[in-house]
């Protein structure tokens, strides 16, 4: 049996999906967090899998970019929750609801 | 003569300019003396300036200062001819004897630097309305006349009667201002230029019949707002709010002698529309009787000669209309004199009665102020037109020549008469009550004759209207001569030949002889003063109750439109479209608001939905589905 491209492209979409229910579902942030991480990554395989079926950089050259972006994003977002948990001792997103309409 | 009409004209506003500044600093007495100073070079340099119209060789010059509108062919020009040579000796003359009383009169008042600054403001704006060479330069002039009059009448702003009065008289010339202003228009659209010299020339071939009665009778309605006629005279009494000086200056030298000057200066627009004419004179004619009659049973002191003043502005309407020029300009000379001592002579007394104006309780003030009566006296008769004095040359004049006329001038020649008899009744009660009888004064009140400053403007007039009338008599035709060159091509109605003049003269001299011994009877020799009673007094002290139907008529309908403009236009309308963008802006938001539910869960989905739904729509375009 080889490994064909098709399977990491199935294998993208369930880790995709699993961040993206992880992201609907869960409540606590760092989770929600992982879960963001999660389809970011999912991404990644997509674009790796699909640079060396076609032969080409592109594909390993944007996933740095993605990593990249996930870095700064980990650190402004990390950075976020900590203050908010320092505040309020919760790290729910339930409960950060005030600029609701 | 150029540096000459300049500095005639300069000088009072740099006195304007200065006491504006500094008026405060400078303070007492030296504000005063600096105005008095500024305005009387000016009629020094006036005088020097009209030496060559004196010796009879001058001939008119236009000093031009800058371009002012070239798009309409304007220039600040001013035009120094014999009729303005008379206009700014007459105001910066008189007008000087005024600042100069003016200095005793406002003695201790906190706003004496501003009143001086005022004063010097009016006499500069006269000065350019009387200088102005085009409509244009003199429509400025007409305006700060109209400014310096409100700013000096509500000059005691504090008290509302005054703040009103200031008002009244800027609203009321407005409405003459808004016939003038059209009429310049009509000039412009007729000759494409403002230049006296030019619009005269041209007016007969450029000028229709109708064109020239529609531009005269509107000068007419500004030259009625501006010298209080029929039916905007309702300001002038009220004008007395303003310190007596003030009055002395709007009533002699400047501002209401305003009208009399323009339909004189455009005399050749007037005699082309004889209908307009007409009406001048008509109009002149019905307010010099309608005013007289109101001055008969009037109380205040100054009221009663606001009234003279407009009867007076009357007889020059009279005579501007008939075409008597040189005789129109000759009144408003001896009036400014003998009217501007009158209001002084008038403010000598309130202000030696300690601000008392009613004539019920003056009297007996002859012997305790000689001098201030001496001039009134004199005052009296030459307005009263007794021979030799000033009075009586000009308007003998004037009656001459409207009774030469014929046909229904006449008429207007019996109204005249009869308003001389009218002037020469209530001068003379003003000064039987004023000065004879027994003393009714208030209690505790010590009249006292007023300083130097005071009686010296006081003397110089009487002079000036005791002998002023003799510039101008059947004998020697002195001012005629002089304002000739100014009137070339007018055809300048003259007295009637032979002895008719002098049948009239004596005439009216016996009239008013005769209707001076009636007041006698009726208020010196009699026992007890009138009561001035009953229905026709009470309609007459109530100026036949103009002032109250304008009242009910402007304001009864002005206000309620002013308060639907007010509370319904612009509170419901203009109000309500800015508050309306408002209201809808706020209820689309409050329409969006659930969308933010402030749990990212339901953010999260919105995404997506959003990217399933692009991808989606990404792949039917491929073609996949």
């Amino acid at each position: 049996m080889t490994v064909t491209p098709g399977w990491y492209m199935g294998l993208a979409a369930v880790l995709f999906a699993i961040g993206a229910s992880g992201l609907l579902l869960r409540r606590n942030a760092l989770i929600m967090f992982m879960s963001v991480e999660l389809m970011l990554n999912a991404a990644n395989l997509t674009f790796v899998a699909a640079g060396r079926e076609l032969n080409v950089l592109d594909g390993q050259v944007s996933v740095f970019f993605v990593m990249v972006v996930a870095a700064a994003e980990v650190v402004v977002g990390l950075a976020i929750i900590v203050a908010v948990f320092r505040r309020r001792a919760t790290a729910s997103v339930d409960e950060l609801a005030e600029m609701k309409g | 003569m150029e540096t000459y009409v300049t500095l005639v004209l300069l000088l009072p506003l740099a006195g304007t300019v200065a006491l504006f500044g500094l008026g405060k600093r400078i303070g007492e007495p030296a504000a005063g003396w600096i105005a008095t100073a500024t305005v009387s070079a000016s009629f020094v340099l006036s005088v020097v300036a009209s030496v060559d119209f004196f010796a009879g060789d001058g001939h008119a010059e236009v000093v031009r200062w800058f371009e002012w509108m070239p798009a309409f062919g304007v220039d600040a020009a001013f035009l120094w001819d014999p009729l303005s040579a008379v206009m700014a000796m007459v105001v910066s003359g008189v007008g000087a004897l005024i600042h100069l009383y003016s200095i005793g009169y406002m003695h201790g008042d906190p706003g004496f630097g501003r009143f001086f600054a005022y004063m010097n403001l009016f006499v500069t704006s006269m000065l350019i309305l009387v200088l102005a060479d085009n409509f244009a330069v003199l429509f400025v002039g007409w305006e700060l006349v109209g400014l310096s009059s409100y700013l000096l009448i509500s000059f005691w702003f504090e008290r509302p009667s005054a703040a009103s009065a200031g008002k009244k008289a800027f609203v009321v010339n407005r409405v003459g201002d808004v016939g003038f202003l059209v009429a310049l228009m009509l000039v412009f659209a007729s000759f494409g230029t403002f230049a006296f010299g030019e619009v005269f020339e041209r007016a007969e071939s450029v000028l229709s019949t109708e064109t020239a009665t529609a531009i005269t009778l509107l000068l007419l309605l500004g030259a009625a707002g501006k010298s209080a006629q029929l039916p905007l005279y309702v300001w002038l009494p009220d004008a007395m709010e303003g310190p007596t000086p003030v009055s002395a200056l709007i009533h002699a030298a400047t501002m209401v002698t305003a009208g009399v000057y323009m339909v004189a200066r455009t005399g050749v627009l007037f005699e082309l529309a004889p209908v307009s004419a007409g009406v001048v004179a008509t109009v002149g004619a019905v307010t010099a009787l309608f005013a007289a009659t109101i001055a008969l049973a009037q109380n205040d002191i100054k009221r009663v000669l606001a009234y003279s003043t407009i009867s007076q502005l009357g007889y020059m309407f009279m005579a501007v209309g008939a075409a008597a020029y040189v005789a129109g300009i000759f009144h408003l000379m001896t009036h400014a004199f003998f009217k501007a001592l009158l209001f002084l002579g008038a403010g000598s007394v309130i202000h030696a009665l300690g601000d008392e104006q009613d004539m019920r309780r003056m009297g007996g003030l002859s012997k305790v102020m000689p001098i201030t009566f001496a001039t009134m006296v004199i005052a009296w008769l030459a307005i009263s037109g007794l021979p030799p004095l000033s009075g009586f040359w000009s308007k003998d004049e004037i009656l001459a020549i409207v009774y030469g006329r014929g046909d229904a001038w006449l008429v207007l020649w019996g109204i005249g008469l009869l308003t001389a008899v009218l002037t020469a009744v209530y001068m003379a009660r003003l000064v039987f009550l004023t000065f004879f009888g027994e003393p009714r004064w208030e209690e505790g009140a010590r009249p006292h004759e007023s300083p130097a400053t005071m009686t010296v403007p006081l003397v110089g007039l009487a002079g000036a209207a005791l002998v002023g009338g003799l510039v101008n008599t059947p004998f020697r035709l002195g001012l005629e001569h002089f304002l000739e060159p100014s009137f070339e091509g007018v055809k300048l109605a003259h007295p009637p030949e032979g002895v008719t003049p002098w049948v009239l003269a004596i005439v009216t001299t016996a009239v008013v002889l005769a209707a001076i011994a009636f007041t006698a009877r009726r208020y010196l020799w009699a026992a007890a003063r009138p009561a001035e009673e009953g229905r026709g007094w009470g309609l007459l002290r109530a100026a036949y109750h103009v002032d109250d139907a304008y009242g009910a008529v402007f304001v009864g309908l002005g206000a309620p439109a002013a308060t639907w403009l007010a509370d319904g236009f612009d509170q419901r309308g203009v109000d309500g479209a800015v508050n309306g963008v408002g209201w809808l802006t706020r209820s689309f938001g409050r329409w969006l608001r659930p969308l933010q539910t402030g749990f990212v869960r339901s953010y999260a989905v919105a995404i997506l939905v959003g990217a399933v739904a692009l991808v989606g729509w990404f792949l039917s375009r491929a073609g996949v589905f």
